[in-house]
């Protein structure tokens, strides 16, 4: 059998109820049980967390560097998306 | 004996035990089969350390001669120590360890979870928080009985010999004596009995479930109980005192 | 992860050995995080631990020195943790994400270490005339091993150049020696220790510490692989990852067991 470090995970960690999991790094485990195991002893030991995640690494499909331009900066041009974009009366109230 | 040496006596071999063991597993450190689980150990190896700290931190005030949880570790002898036996037993290879480690966590769980019911509230604040640990320490080491168990040939015959070894040291861990019976009567310490039952349930499914077969000697090992114990924890008592007693009454 | 784990069974109290504990589990950590951001630039573990098996890879001098006695726990926190605050700050401020993302973390935990380390070497230096001796032997022996743990001078840095030009690092080697230097000295002088440098002198001038000559012949030869402790120590490691080989291979094929279980199913 080939010797491996285990296939990597990475981890995604809640800091407080209602905030998103945040992703802290990586972990190498033989399954998901062990993932969870060993992403809680090596990144919530200083009380961090309160909930991981954890997904194979060779899971998660990103977007490339050199789609940035096609694909984020088209909205930077659409501020009426955002409420900042609208003028509204001192005097008007609950807009 | 009175309630007070009773208790101090009690207070001992819970303490002894977490000390030990949690010295033994200290020793993987930087030697663990992969990066991850050295710092899993770690993390376990500190539990009890603090676990232990409390628990001698507590013996010696009940016994009120002035000794802290430094003077009761680092300044007793061999005879002295009331740690179980399977706790001393040297790590061995990963799967020793890992046997070493379910047999005795698995112990400790129903203990504590028992514990928190004392009367005494100091007992049962320690127990309560010491259960969350062992909780996951137990969790811990199952996962890897099963691993080591169903995993390769190797494996399940090198955690079957680890298993083999060991159980001899296991039927101590249920053996009461005049200090239990005075501190069940007082409702300081639970009836071992129980923990007994739910110890053997547990151990036999975990053992199924690994494919592994429980152990058929018969052999009972003991001694604890009156400090005798094996060849191994005057080793590690002169590495882990050394320093401690080379400097009287330093402080570090 | 080595030199110090030599001593955690010796610890002289509980608090120490939990503390110790815990600063050496940190110190495990710390590698992973960094293993973890090279895996972002996509190098495998695999790969970096064998460039270290077989001595390809540089790994910190530092752990070439041994650790002869309870002090110098207190002279690596504090001095040598101390030094890779110093190196670390400066790469957490650096271009490349990950890197500097892992050194965030990282530096937030030497902290900790760095006045572990202190507060060992006060606690000794206050304590008996053996203890005290034990404090200064340590410190003798691990400054110039810290000193040198900045980096080459600027003139002998063969990374350090090219690393600035692309602002994974944004200091020299010189100027952060110097304000290790700077604020280390008086950390000495507060508990009573002497930093072993006949030549260190205050500069009122400019406000810095002038330091004697370092000899850089030791630490290229460290770096080399040839320090008192390098063998022993990479074969430790070797050691460890052949013995742990059968654990990781149980560990894959219970997962593959349960894979085409669940499959069945
Ligand atoms: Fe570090
Ligand atoms: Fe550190």
């Amino acid at each position: 059998m080939e010797d491996t470090q285990w296939p990597v995970w990475e981890v995604f960690v809640q800091g407080n109820p209602g905030i998103p999991h945040k992703h802290v790094g990586n972990v190498h485990a033989p399954d998901a049980e062990m993932a969870i195991q060993n992403a809680r002893d090596v990144y919530t030991r200083r009380s961090e967390g309160i909930s991981i995640w954890v997904v194979p690494s060779n899971a998660i499909s990103a977007s490339s560097p050199e789609d940035q331009g096609a694909f984020f900066e088209p909205s930077n041009d659409k501020p009426y998306r955002h409420p900042t974009f609208y003028k509204i009366p001192d005097g008007v109230k609950y807009l | 004996m009175n309630i007070q040496e009773a208790k101090f006596q009690y207070l001992l071999r819970l303490g002894d035990s977490s000390l030990i063991i949690g010295h033994r597993l200290s020793e993987w450190c930087g030697h663990g089969p992969i990066l991850e689980e050295d710092i899993a150990l770690i993390n376990i190896a500190l539990d009890f350390v603090g676990n232990a700290t409390s628990l001698l931190a507590y013996a010696g005030q009940i016994e009120g001669k002035g000794r802290d949880e430094d003077a009761l570790a680092y300044l007793r002898d061999e005879r002295e120590f009331r740690n179980l036996l399977i706790t001393e037993q040297p790590n061995g290879d990963f799967a020793s360890t890992i046997a070493r480690q379910f047999l005795f966590d698995t112990y400790m769980f129903f203990l504590y979870e028992d514990l928190k019911n004392s009367k005494d509230e100091t007992v049962a604040a320690i127990a309560v928080k010491s259960h969350k640990e062992i909780t996951y320490h137990l969790r811990h080491a199952t996962e890897w009985m099963l691993r080591l168990g169903d995993g390769t040939t190797e494996s399940h015959e090198r955690l079957q010999s680890g298993l083999n070894d060991l159980w001899m040291f296991t039927s101590e861990m249920f053996d009461m004596d005049e200090v239990d019976a005075m501190l069940i009567k007082e409702g300081f310490a639970p009836d071992l009995n129980k923990v007994k039952t739910a110890w053997e349930k547990r151990v036999k499914e975990v053992i199924a479930e690994a494919t592994l077969q429980i152990p058929t000697s018969t052999f009972k090992q003991k001694g604890s109980k009156e400090g005798k114990h094996t060849e191994y924890l005057g080793f590690l008592l002169a590495e882990m005192q050394y320093v401690h007693r080379e400097y009287p009454g330093a402080k570090w | 992860m080595l030199p110090e784990g030599n001593w955690i069974t010796r610890a002289p109290n509980l608090r120490r050995k939990a503390i110790l504990l815990a600063k050496v589990q940190d110190e495990g950590g710390h590698g992973l995080y960094l293993y973890s951001a090279a895996e972002t630039l996509g190098v495998d573990r695999t790969e970096l631990l064998s460039q270290l098996h077989t001595g390809k890879a540089k790994y910190s001098s530092i752990f070439n020195y041994p650790t002869l006695s309870w002090a110098d726990i207190g002279a690596i926190g504090w001095l040598v943790d101390g030094a890779a605050i110093m190196n670390q700050t400066v790469l957490a401020r650096g271009s490349y994400g990950p890197y500097s993302r892992a050194m965030v973390r990282i530096c937030k935990e030497e902290s900790f270490h760095n006045r572990q380390g202190y507060e060992i070497m006060m606690t000794l230096a206050q304590g008996t005339p053996e203890q005290k001796a034990m404090a200064q032997d340590a410190l003798n022996r691990w400054w110039w091993p810290a000193v040198m743990m900045l980096g080459p001078s600027d003139d002998k840095s063969p990374n350090s150049d090219q690393l600035m030009r692309w602002k994974v690092k944004l200091e020299s080697n010189d100027a952060i020696r110097e304000r290790f230097i700077d604020r280390t000295v008086p950390q000495a002088e507060f508990i009573g220790l002497k930093v072993p440098d006949k030549d260190m002198k205050f500069n009122e001038k400019t406000g810095h510490y002038t330091h004697g000559e370092i000899n850089w012949d030791e630490f290229f030869e460290v770096i080399k692989g040839n320090g008192p402790c390098n063998a022993k120590r990479l074969k430790d490691r070797v050691e460890a990852d052949k013995k742990g080989r059968w654990v990781r291979e149980a560990a894959t094929a219970y997962a593959a067991k349960q894979a085409k279980e669940r499959e069945i199913a």
